[in-house]
């Protein structure tokens, strides 16, 4: 067994900062004191597997969850899971949740004044393959408004948590859809400094995912921090 | 080969949506014979102002000094109040030799915050905590932010308190 293995610092702008003001909520939210370099032992190099997790098809396919078909153009969300050194996650646990087609959370919270869909909860989790392949079956959630500034839309967008090996690989992202003109204003995304990492977040639409008179496809990959070094014997 | 690594974005106000089923539902291994610790604590913004959609998630070793599966989700609820019930981490020896005192990893999660903090708890009746290295990286003057405080008066109970800025501000780490 490789000794433990040391996990990469992210550059810079490849990750949102804490205090970003044009997100007006991480003014209050965000610590003003620097964080505290230490070292990366056994605790934060370990994490939750949640093998003992039973997942059922129902939990990947969110279209049907409440009953009756749920409203709304149906898609299909599927891509691999990486770490930095190109090497796939298997048998990872992934959580997903989203607004309806109408852009309406089913929480207490969202008054915004679109209607609920008594067929959508919103919710899902799958489990990444043995090479580190999921997918997931649901309906293009709607954009929404919300009271950062005036006039104010979040694009439409997929909430994904992902565990990977450890604590160290923890990442909580949203997906977004390509060609949303909403993307150049969203202070969210926006919060990437650059645009290539940022672009990692837009998935990208599939033909090849697409299944004739079904559901249109989208391929989103997504990477999480890897190992500094890339292992000699690559299995 | 290096590819660029996903960027973290905010849970938002509505991750309990997606967060729910597992939370509370400590995967700690559930060994009957050992006592369960009472974890409470309040979580404060900059302006004092309780954070009320806060999700903590805890990771620890298991009471022998051992990680397992050690997780649990935790949720703030209206007044920014958590509880957490779990067995005491046990300490444990790194593979340099070096002597961990008793501590939980903690992952903090909110809307407003684009990425999650790292911090850790420890115990204040745990002597080993004049030696833990972690702890001994922290400025004196702070390092009492990391420490839950055993209760006077309710048994097996320990206060911890996450204040995001200002004069009591949490250690936050950068593992």
């Amino acid at each position: 067994m490789l000794t433990r293995e040391r996990y990469r610092k992210a550059h810079p702008d490849s990750q949102p900062a804490y205090n970003y003001p044009p997100y007006a909520s991480t003014h209050a939210r965000a610590p003003r004191e620097a964080l505290i370099e230490i070292p990366q032992g056994i605790t934060e190099t370990t994490g939750p597997q949640f093998r003992q997790v039973q997942l059922g098809s129902s939990d990947s396919d969110l279209t049907t969850q409440a009953g009756g078909a749920a409203h709304g153009e149906r898609i299909i969300v599927t891509g691999r899971v990486l770490d930095e050194t190109g090497r796939p996650i298997p048998h990872m646990l992934i959580e997903l949740w989203q607004a309806n087609a109408a852009g309406r959370y089913r929480h207490p919270a969202d008054q915004h004044a679109a209607p609920l869909d008594p067929n959508f909860i919103g919710a899902g989790r799958v489990r990444t393959d043995a090479r580190g392949y999921y997918r997931f079956l649901t309906i293009r959630p709607g954009a929404y408004p919300w009271r950062n500034h005036p006039n104010a839309w979040r694009p439409a967008h997929l909430h994904f948590s992902l565990f990977g090996p450890c604590c160290l690989t923890r990442l909580v992202t949203q997906m977004y859809f390509p060609g949303d003109p909403l993307l150049a204003f969203d202070p969210i995304f926006n919060s990437i400094a650059d645009v290539n990492a940022r672009q990692r977040l837009v998935a990208e639409f599939a033909w090849e995912v697409t299944q004739p008179e079904f559901a249109l496809g989208f391929r989103f990959d997504l990477v999480l921090r890897g190992p500094r070094e890339t292992p000699s014997t690559p299995d | 080969m290096t590819l660029l690594r996903t960027p973290s974005q905010t849970i938002g106000p509505f991750s309990s949506i997606g967060f729910d089923w597992l939370n509370g539902s400590a995967t700690v291994v559930a060994d009957r014979s050992v006592e369960l610790l009472t974890i409470e604590g309040r979580i404060h913004d900059g302006d004092g102002q309780p954070v009320t959609d806060a999700v903590l998630e805890f990771w620890q070793a298991d009471s022998d000094g051992r990680y397992r599966e050690g997780f649990t989700r935790i949720v703030a609820n209206a007044e920014g109040r958590f509880q957490l019930l779990t067995p005491k981490p046990g300490s444990l020896v790194a593979v340099d030799g070096t002597h961990h005192a008793p501590h939980l990893l903690v992952m903090i999660f909110m809307r407003g915050l684009l990425k999650q903090l790292y911090t850790r708890l420890y115990f204040s009746d745990e002597a080993l905590n004049t030696r833990d290295p972690v702890l001994n990286l922290v400025p004196s003057a702070r390092r009492a932010t990391l420490i839950a405080r055993r209760s006077t008066s309710e048994p097996l109970t320990y206060n911890w308190n996450v204040i995001l800025q200002g004069a009591h501000e949490t250690v936050f780490f950068d593992p």
